[in-house]
């Protein structure tokens, strides 16, 4: 079953990467810093917060602020993923930086637990889609036109829905999943993006108790 | 941008990231949670992915929209209750959205 996602994931992500290129050159960033930024940064959400702010016209600190709130939610998927992680100290922080939405989500093998090698696997091939895709836009690959127009933005939720499907198994889970969707909607309107989606971690305080 | 604001770019946005995601290898390691933790853990996926579907779907900026996404969630939804594989499921998510944007004025 998950062999099959790695293709459509790949595919989204390069085109993703593409549009990430071209606006990065269009708010006048340099092709090395576009491309710097998605091999060490290696972050949708930040790295288009961050040209977004740019071509606002605003600055290094005003860039780094969102990117910091978008991924808040890194916090938690670490926590979850680390007892599935191997090797030493140096070796768990190297494989820590693979955990993205796509790689976490799609390496949960039961609730709680992660295929560690499903995680590398998929991490891995989303860098070296979203690097690649960076490095297309930059040189002028705009024909395709807007990607958007194939509706590409819709394969990483249509993933996130299967994965949670897999996961309501429990009275409890379902509650956690209804209460995390209701935080995010309810918080939109409210407080900068990316808090809400942070703030979806709070439905877990339903385990709090046995 | 100048080039060296460009570099201090890519070195700020690189550590944050990267600050980030060693957070929870760094807290957990490799001992076993507390029951409660653990119990609580469990439960991220659920609602993380229940979050990040509703931001990704109705998201726009920091306003409630409901666009063509919302029809590759549906279509997505209809895929995934019939029990069809994922590729099938992403598939028909990114053909339903295609098919509203290229159908709305």
């Amino acid at each position: 079953m998950v062999r099959g996602i790695v293709l459509p994931l790949a595919v989204a992500t390069v085109l993703d990467g593409l549009t990430f290129g071209l606006l990065a050159r269009t708010v006048g960033l340099g092709a090395g810093t576009a491309v710097g930024l998605s091999a060490f940064a290696f972050s949708g959400s930040a790295q288009f917060a961050a040209v977004g702010v740019i071509a606002a016209g605003g600055g290094v600190l005003a860039a780094v602020v969102p990117a910091l709130l978008l991924n808040a939610r890194s916090v938690p998927m670490g926590l979850s993923v680390a007892p599935a992680l191997r090797g030493g100290r140096t070796r768990r922080l190297l494989e820590a930086q693979l955990v993205i939405d796509e790689s976490w989500a799609a390496s949960q093998v039961a609730p709680g637990r992660f295929d560690r090698r499903l995680l590398l696997a998929v991490g891995a091939s989303q860098w070296f889609a979203w690097v690649g895709g960076t490095v297309f836009g930059i040189a002028g690959a705009g024909l395709v036109g807007d990607p958007h127009r194939f509706g590409l933005d819709a394969v990483v939720p249509a993933l996130f829905l299967s994965l949670l499907a897999a996961q309501l198994t429990s009275h409890r889970a379902r509650l956690a999943a209804c209460g995390g969707a209701a935080i995010t909607v309810a918080l939109t309107p409210l407080v900068p993006p990316g808090i809400p989606v942070a703030a979806a971690v709070l439905a877990t305080l339903i385990g709090w108790r046995r | 941008m100048t080039g060296a604001q460009q570099a201090a770019l890519v070195i700020a946005l690189a550590a944050t990231t990267w600050g980030l995601r060693a957070i929870g290898p760094t807290i957990v390691g490799s001992r076993a949670l507390p029951a409660r933790l653990a119990r609580m853990i469990a439960l991220v996926a659920p609602a993380l992915l229940a979050g990040l579907i509703a931001w990704q779907v109705f998201a726009h900026g920091e306003r409630l929209v409901v666009d063509a996404r919302t029809a590759g969630l549906g279509a997505a939804a209809v895929a995934v209750a019939a029990r069809l594989p994922i590729p099938v499921v992403l598939i028909a998510a990114a053909t339903a959205t295609a098919l509203v944007r290229l159908l709305s004025p």
